[in-house]
């Protein structure tokens, strides 16, 4: 930090097109790692960096800062394929790194050098109501019901968003009778029911909670913890349907840039570090399911165990995006704006 | 009814007087009041608790240092450009008129987005920049280049009807006395000019400090690196920490009424209230 600090004064001082240069890599002892995260992650990352800090500190001696960014999942990506320098990336879903694959930052096969899918936790998609469920919703069908008001974000710019509507697809194909043509009913039933579609899911969040928009929010199980614990508890509460979707947020080393910076070696401990007991105890208490098992069963009150689909099922991101989400795709079909 | 031609109607009066009070009851002091009561909602301590927050300081800095850099550089710019088109007759000095106010016209978004094309990664220069190393988006440079572009036309529009109804006549006296071209700027247009100078600086810098869209874009939202205090009351705002965005938005707000006395106690003082300057 302090290196770029004194490199922004070089900058100011000489003239206006010096610039912020890399760090040198030679500075061991002071390293910096940027990591490009997505919008529900501010509180989990910001406990994961000191404890990391510390282990590094323990283990090598040295010091490492992490800096954060937070946005949109696709915007993120569109930011490091930019020239945003970020050292790791670990965003919404593996389609978005998919992105960054495309135009070489990293390889093709990031997904397979992690465990889990390069996915250390999990996360699904629950409702949020107002206390005392007033529109009495309990289940993916109940959304679709006259006069329920709907808040989830645009799928187009939103990571969070895209698995919300693969969460009720879900759904929707285990109703007797499912077809192709029902999966776009319901899609279209749905988005009628919401009367604006946010940018992020902490946008979302923010509509529903701060500005009181609509009956029932669909979110992140842990922006709907989270939700609940900034809000008071008495506020909301969160109704789990009968299935949703795993969702796994993916973490990957940035390679053209770690190679750059010099940073290889503590981003990839960085990545390694969020699989540690002590890294998914943080995960559990911010809300995210952890893959350790042992720490999972031991907050089974918080992540109840229900029916999940995965990406799997709608044969991988490159399928489910093209056929949902691309320009053209299904969402486009099927929405029409309210206003 | 037996009033003057030239004297409105009492009813006429009154309404434009209340319509005029109510909006300025609505939409200024309504807003500014709303952002003190949310800064001190939780109490004077929590609003100046929330400002010791590192990363709340490192935005507080980091807009300083962007306006310590563009505002003066806009300052030597809208002069020079002032000084060009008042003073000289040349090619193209209309379409330099128009283009000095584009800046007003085109969105924040698309001054930074501009910035992104021309040296971004897949821009034009990206690949030059990227291997010698100089990062230009998503840092000070980007930040200082977006506002730039965004401020650039407060000092010059300010100063260009000045000079104009100033005419030359003073400068060619004094050059005519002999004086060089720097001197009879400095002794002669300088003191002419320095009210409707500072006025431009006062605004400009109200903007530079202010600018949202054109920052965000090029900004790349990296916590205590690259966020401006516009930019920092937005991510506090997302991570519910309402009583520090609503802390900076005061600030921000307090910068811009600090802004305005300055300007009134110049005017005051140098009894030009009104005249002259606008």
């Amino acid at each position: 930090m302090s290196l770029t600090r004194r490199h922004a004064l070089a900058a100011i001082t000489s003239s206006l097109l010096a610039a912020q240069f890399d760090a040198p890599a030679s500075a061991a002892d002071a390293l910096t790692l940027l990591n490009v995260s997505y919008d529900p992650t501010r509180e989990l990352y910001r406990d994961i960096n000191r404890a990391f800090a510390a282990a590094w500190k323990t283990k090598t001696g040295g010091t490492v800062t992490i800096n954060q960014s937070h946005g949109g999942s696709g915007a993120q990506a569109r930011a490091v394929l930019d020239g945003l320098q970020a050292d790791v990336v670990t965003l919404a879903l593996a389609a978005d790194i998919d992105a960054l694959a495309k135009r070489g930052l990293l390889a093709a096969d990031w997904q397979s050098k992690l465990p889990n899918n390069s996915s250390p936790t999990t996360s699904t998609i629950v409702f949020l109501v107002r206390k005392g469920n007033p529109k009495a919703i309990k289940d993916w069908g109940d959304l679709l019901k006259p006069g329920v008001q709907v808040i989830t974000p645009n799928p187009k710019t939103s990571g969070g968003a895209r698995w919300n509507v693969l969460a009720g697809v879900t759904w929707a194909r285990k109703q007797p009778g499912y077809t192709e043509t029902s999966e776009a009913d319901f899609l279209k039933k749905l988005f009628k029911q919401v009367p604006v579609l946010d940018s992020g899911a902490r946008g979302a969040t923010v509509s529903f909670a701060q500005r009181e928009l609509g009956d029932v929010l669909i979110a992140w199980e842990n922006e709907a913890w989270l939700a609940k614990d900034e809000f008071g508890a008495d506020a909301f509460e969160i109704v789990v349907p009968s299935v949703s979707i795993l969702a796994e947020p993916p973490v990957a080393v940035v390679e053209a840039n770690v190679e750059k910076h010099g940073t290889r070696v503590v981003a990839q401990a960085y990545l390694d570090f969020l699989y540690t007991k002590q890294a998914q105890e943080i995960a559990a208490k911010r809300y995210f399911r952890p893959r350790d098992a042992e720490i999972l069963a031991k907050n089974r009150d918080r992540f109840p165990d229900l029916p999940l689909s995965t990406i799997v099922d709608f044969g991988g991101w490159p399928a489910a995006q093209a056929k949902y989400f691309a320009d053209g795709g299904l969402f486009d079909q099927v929405y029409v704006p309210s206003k | 009814m037996n009033h003057r031609a030239t004297e409105e109607a009492r009813w006429v009066r009154l309404t434009l007087i209340g319509t005029t009070l109510l909006l300025f009851f609505c939409f200024l002091l309504l807003p500014l009041l709303v952002v003190f009561g949310q800064a001190f909602s939780r109490g004077v301590d929590a609003a100046w608790e929330s400002l010791q927050d590192p990363d709340a300081l490192d935005a507080i800095r980091l807009t300083l240092i962007v306006a310590a850099i563009s505002v003066p550089i806009n300052s030597i710019c809208g002069v020079a450009a002032a000084w060009c088109i008042a003073r000289f007759r040349f090619p193209g000095r209309d379409l330099l008129v128009t283009f000095i106010e584009l800046p007003f016209s085109v969105s924040p978004v698309i001054s930074g987005l501009v910035w992104v094309l021309l040296f971004g990664a897949n821009g034009w220069l990206g690949p030059f920049l990227d291997r010698h190393g100089v990062r230009i988006i998503f840092a000070l440079p980007g930040l200082v280049l977006a506002t730039m572009f965004v401020t650039l036309p407060f000092v010059a529009r300010n100063l260009l009807p000045l000079m104009r109804s100033q005419g030359v006549s003073e400068e060619e006296a004094a050059l005519t006395l002999g004086a060089t071209g720097w001197q009879t700027f400095r002794l002669v247009t300088l003191p002419k000019i320095r009210w409707g100078l500072l006025y431009g600086v006062l605004l400009c810098n109200a903007r530079a400090m202010g600018e949202f869209g054109a920052a965000a874009v090029v900004s790349g939202h990296v916590r205590g690196q690259t966020l401006t205090m516009p930019l920092q009351v937005e991510a506090m705002f997302n991570d519910y920490d309402w009583v520090g965005a609503f802390t900076m938005a005061g600030l921000l707000a307090l910068l811009a009424l600090v802004t305005l006395a300055v300007k009134l106690t110049l005017e005051w003082r140098m009894g030009l209230l009104g005249e002259a300057l606008l």
